[in-house]
């Protein structure tokens, strides 16, 4: 009796080739990433504002504070600027995304699980990356910084992998709000954070209080990451490399509770 | 045929609570394959709470929920699916081409695209931003991204609100064909002629209970209220006097009477007025009969209520 049921066709149709599986995560990093490459108001500030920061203070003002202070502040606005595609590209689109029902739409859907933040992880790496490319030519070609090839590649790549603490925390932002309130809360933690890690001006400039506390943020030590890869500090990078994980993890695991518990 | 096969989707004694809310109130819902089953109510009756559930978007507080006989939270069986929601705001910059290839991906066995996007009428969209497309058109592109999975099983959620009566009736023709293939539908809407157009079976839900179940035919049916009217000088007084009747009132001549025995009410409004003119007798549309349900279903309630106070 079994044989009038449809019943190889049940078996088969929802079976699926391990190719076809990677085939959708690519295919969801390459939407993410085309999707934002096409939305000038999101990617201009993202670009334009550590450019425009380290054009002022890196290269034009810091000529008078002799040779190392352009390759100092190519460091910490680098990652002033990797901040802002994990907390913003991350964030806002998440709130914005819960908001409009595009979540819930694709949690319908048989997306594989992961690919929607794996996609979104991605396209905020790509930003890195090109953030600090292009502070790194302002560097090269404006400020007379030299870096030797394994720094720029150093640089780089603290970049890229710096930029998944933000993304998380970023992610559980845009988990405990939802809609156009995202930005706005996000600023909030983005500016005074860079500014208290020593990103604006050099810790050692800033009041004691300020300073002693500066560890509490992850920028801080994404910052002593990219002065060591530009050659600006020695010591013990193991730590900073730690406490960034530990960040990454708990803020990733806080946001996948609040998106399993409340979509 | 194959005898009584099991349901591709089903709902026994579903309960989904929001804090105080109580949203599905042990729901039950069984959908064979090849039918398309239209699933009304009122707003606030529970029909998004249970898509919900059947999408594996929520987990049930109580009863069983399954999609092809698996927890549809489970990937394999959403494989199997494809979705139009009411309201997804889909990535504003990507092309429709982009958008259809996307969710193809997550698909075993996906339509070419040309095939997609022939079916639901937007082969002529593929290379525009979808933030550039009127309000239909989108509507048009979301079915797109729901049966380029080719899904043996869709859900259609509200899918013509806001597309006028052409392109209506062309996403009714691309619905009919998807069935006639074979492919399942479970469709909630507000268009009662959607309906009547387009489902086997309909199920009616208020206060999260499903309160009717049956065809079109049979929801019709079982409100037995028939309207009369005519042009007649009778008095008000002497219709209203007839037991059969249930409601009379009059608007200058004409008289409109509602009534559960049409055939005994006209005999008696022929045999008292020889001058009746332009008698008419109606069946209960499926609106009235809607309303109907509906209404018993909110007296019940509030009854309950009031003994459960």
């Amino acid at each position: 009796m079994e044989t009038f049921m449809p019943v190889t066709k049940l078996a088969t149709t929802s079976a699926m080739p391990r190719s076809r599986v990677i085939g959708a995560y690519l295919e969801e990093a390459r939407s993410e990433c085309l999707r934002y490459m096409r939305a000038p108001g999101f990617m201009l500030p993202i670009m334009l504002f550590p450019a425009m920061f380290y054009l002022l203070f890196g290269v034009l003002m810091a000529k008078s504070n002799g040779p190392d202070a352009a390759r100092y502040l190519l460091a910490s606005y680098g990652v002033f600027g990797v901040m802002s595609p994990g907390l913003f590209g991350f964030g806002v689109s998440l709130a914005l995304e819960r908001d409009g029902g595009l979540l819930t739409f694709k949690r319908a859907l048989p997306m594989p699980p992961g690919a929607y933040l794996l996609g979104k992880m991605l396209m905020a790496m790509v930003a890195a990356t090109v953030v600090i490319l292009s502070l790194l030519v302002m560097a090269l070609l404006l400020g007379h910084v030299t870096l030797a090839p394994v720094q720029i590649v150093a640089l780089l790549f603290t970049g890229a992998l710096g930029v998944l603490p933000f993304c998380a925390l970023g992610m559980f932002v845009g988990t405990l709000i939802k809609g156009q309130g995202a930005p706005g809360m996000l600023q909030l933690i983005y500016l005074p954070m860079s500014f208290m890690s020593g990103l604006w001006f050099p810790l050692p400039m800033l009041p004691k209080f300020l300073q002693q506390i500066a560890p509490v943020w992850p920028s801080y030590h994404l910052d002593q990451l990219a002065l060591a890869a530009v050659g600006m500090k020695q010591g013990p990078l193991l730590p900073h490399v730690l406490t960034l994980c530990g960040f990454a993890v708990g803020f990733l695991l806080l946001a996948a509770r609040r998106l399993r518990r409340n979509g | 045929m194959p005898h009584s096969p099991d349901p591709i989707a089903r709902l026994g004694g579903a309960v989904k609570r929001y804090g105080e809310l109580t949203a599905l109130d042990g729901a039950d819902l069984r959908l064979q394959r090849g039918e398309l089953l239209a699933l009304l109510g009122p707003n606030g009756a529970g029909k998004t709470t249970a898509i919900g559930l059947l999408l594996g978007l929520i987990r049930a507080d109580a009863g069983t929920v399954e999609l092809f006989g698996q927890d549809p939270q489970r990937i394999e069986a959403r494989r199997r699916i494809g979705v139009m929601l009411q309201n997804a705001e889909l990535p504003p910059t990507l092309r429709v081409g982009e958008l259809l290839r996307l969710t193809a991906s997550y698909y075993p066995a996906p339509r070419a695209l040309a095939e997609t996007a022939e079916l639901a009428g937007i082969a002529d969209l593929l290379k525009r931003p979808y933030a550039k497309l009127s309000g239909g058109q989108q509507r048009r592109v979301q079915f797109a991204l729901a049966l380029c999975g080719r899904p043996e099983l869709l859900f259609l959620d509200e899918p013509t609100v806001g597309m006028d009566i052409e392109a209506r009736q062309k996403l009714w023709a691309a619905i009919r064909q998807l069935t006639s293939e074979g492919c399942s539908v479970l469709l909630t809407t507000h268009y009662l002629e959607e309906t009547e157009a387009l489902a086997d079976r309909v199920c009616v839900m208020a206060h999260g209970r499903m309160i009717h179940e049956g065809t079109v035919d049979e929801l019709r049916a079982r409100v037995a209220m028939k309207r009369i009217r005519c042009l007649s000088a009778l008095p008000l007084e002497i219709v209203k006097g007839w037991p059969e009747v249930s409601e009379v009132r009059r608007d200058e001549e004409r008289l409109y009477i509602a009534t559960a025995d049409a055939e005994l009410v006209v005999r008696r409004l022929l045999d008292a007025d020889h001058h009746l003119r332009e008698l008419e007798v109606h069946r209960a549309g499926l609106a009235e009969a809607f309303t109907e349900l509906t209404r018993d279903a909110d007296e019940a309630s509030d009854n309950d209520q009031r003994e459960a106070a």
